[in-house]
């Protein structure tokens, strides 16, 4: 399968400098990363505040460019100043705030606003709105104020910005923090069908442990280095070493894990209501 | 201190096409030193309610009373009423813009015009409630990472000695471990200086472990008002307004229509594993 993202030694400084533009002091954000995404696949990325994370993100999107190292988007070097624009069509970002991310008045000239800046046809355009409208299930809101819908549907707004530029793949980082469980789920479920249905590749920052059980693979982030990664339940049967990490496991993992402490044999897989369920009355 | 709302009414844009009410009809009185948690989905009313409190929000209609006095009766009285009710906005971090985080914490005391050695005093005592270290005084507050900057917020608020706290979603955006500090924090605070806390939260779970009586918000109205548990054991009114129960108990509601014989109104993590482990061993 091919790569999508494919960092080696991916250093990232940042440095403060003082009144006279001197460094005053620099802090290492991510530190010789080595990490591969493939097309298709939906990755999930945790770690505590500060781990690095949002800073990985903004390199994904050529927002930043590493210090060290190098980061390769579908083969374009982010370094090279000629491949950001061909970079940022690839990979797409959608931020935590909706409310900073909207900039037009109406719903479909909001979506419209990159295709645009991409030179498109408005024929065009205006076939790739009603597309992505249709993919975030927003259609209806076509002709709205993006002021007057609520935090979940903003979002999906902010997702369609990005569809319509036909990205290969979208980086969202903490898409979920600001909306309310309704709100968060309906941007999970637009997620889980723009990577299963489009087979857009998805890169989500989440402090939500129930959002990345969903991923192919979870990558934890810790002091700016790849501290865990693996399949969801290979990760969340790490319970020691996540709480360790300031992370957190779903309920039901916890469960399992004080169970099988408590002396009872139960696999520490279990990520879901359903598994725990199996787990415990097997000839259900 | 009491909080006591009276036939509240709230309507935004009175008089123009786009007047909506936000508030119908509440009656809630709130006990000194409870530990209160308010849900409800987005535009359910949450935050209006919460600033009718220090009364932020005038009511189109209804009293509201902080121990037992119409706080409208003498607006001069006004201001006292917002430092005795101590509000943390959503994202509290956006309101710091101060030079230093003393200053920062400082400012809510120098406006009562207190004496430097009490405000001193205060700043430093805020700083322990919400777990910061007292060298970072001197930095600026904007170098600081989200959760410092999200503790220094609260100790602006506590700084100015709060008889009722109110919080709305303090820990949105900061990582597990982050959350639990601030909660814990909160919860000591409560049970040390008696302070009556009052926390809106989208976590189900947080909700769960922490308070005491919880109220659900639904279309400007208080839909559900008891015990986490009792509420809790609501499963489709709460679903059918938009919320949710915590994963654990979820869980407790499958085993029992599996057949297994357990409890199935249990909200946290610890009581499923003695549940568990007993209905196991029998």
């Amino acid at each position: 399968m091919a790569e999508i993202v494919h960092a080696r030694g991916l250093t990232y400084k940042y440095e403060m400098l003082n009144e006279v533009g001197d460094v005053e002091r620099s802090h290492i954000a991510i530190n010789a990363v080595d990490l591969e995404v493939n097309e298709g696949e939906f990755v999930a990325i945790l770690g505590h505040n500060g781990s690095g994370k949002s800073t990985m993100a903004k390199h994904i999107n050529a927002l930043l460019k590493p210090t060290e190292g190098t980061l390769y988007i579908k083969g374009m070097d982010t370094k090279n100043e000629e491949n950001v624009w061909d970079v940022r069509q690839t990979a797409g970002m959608v931020f935590q705030n909706p409310d900073n991310q909207i900039i037009a008045t109406i719903v479909e000239e909001d979506v419209a606003f990159g295709p645009e800046n991409l030179g498109i046809e408005p024929k065009i355009i205006r076939n790739r709105v009603k597309e992505a409208l249709n993919v975030v299930e927003m259609e209806g809101y076509r002709k709205h104020s993006p002021n007057k819908l609520s935090g979940g549907q903003k979002q999906r707004i902010a997702i369609a910005g990005v569809i319509a530029m036909k990205p290969q793949c979208i980086v969202l980082d903490e898409p979920t923090a600001m909306l309310d469980p309704s709100g968060r789920k309906e941007v999970i479920d637009t997620i889980t069908q723009l990577n299963k249905k489009e087979g857009i590749t998805i890169i989500l920052i989440t402090h939500y442990m129930e959002e990345a059980i969903k991923a192919d693979r979870v990558i934890v982030m810790d002091e700016g280095k790849i501290a865990l990664k693996g399949t969801p339940k290979q990760v969340f049967s790490k319970v020691k070493l996540m709480k360790e990490l300031g992370l957190d496991v779903p309920q039901v993992t916890e469960l399992a894990y004080m169970l099988k402490e408590g002396g009872l044999d139960i696999s520490q897989e279990i990520l879901t209501i359903k598994e725990m369920v199996d787990a415990l009355c097997p000839l259900n | 201190m009491s909080i006591e709302l009276k036939n509240i009414n709230y309507s935004y844009s009175i008089g123009t096409p786009f007047e909506k009410k936000a508030l119908n009809n509440i009656n809630l009185k709130i006990h000194t030193g409870e530990f209160v948690g308010l849900i409800g989905h987005t535009g359910s009313g949450k935050s209006t309610l919460i600033q009718h409190f220090n009364g932020l929000i005038k009511p189109s209609s209804g009293q509201v009373f902080l121990n037992k006095k119409d706080i409208y009766l003498d607006k001069k009285k006004l201001k006292e009423v917002r430092q005795k009710v101590g509000l943390v906005f959503q994202y509290p971090e956006h309101q710091l813009f101060e030079m230093s985080v003393y200053k920062d914490i400082a400012f809510g005391p120098h406006n009562l015009g207190l004496a430097e050695d009490e405000i001193k005093q205060r700043v430093k005592e805020a700083l322990d409630i919400v777990g910061l270290d007292q060298a970072l005084t001197e930095q600026s507050p904007f170098e600081l990472s989200g959760g410092q900057k999200r503790r220094v917020a609260i100790a602006g608020v506590l700084a100015m000695q709060p008889e009722i706290l109110i919080l709305d979603e303090p820990t949105a955006g900061l990582d597990p471990r982050g959350r639990d500090e601030i909660l814990t924090r909160i919860a000591h605070l409560h049970k040390q200086l008696g302070i009556t806390v009052i926390l809106v939260s989208h976590s189900m779970e947080d909700i769960a472990k922490y308070v005491h009586r919880l109220l659900v918000m639904d279309k400007g109205e208080i839909k559900l008002d008891g015990t986490p548990k009792e509420v809790f054991s609501k499963v489709e009114e709460l679903e059918a307004m938009g919320l949710a129960v915590p994963q654990i108990t979820y869980l407790m509601k499958a085993l029992k229509e599996v057949g297994l014989d357990i409890d199935e109104n249990i909200i946290d993590l610890k009581q499923a594993y003695h549940e568990i482990s007993k209905v196991l061993s029998e």
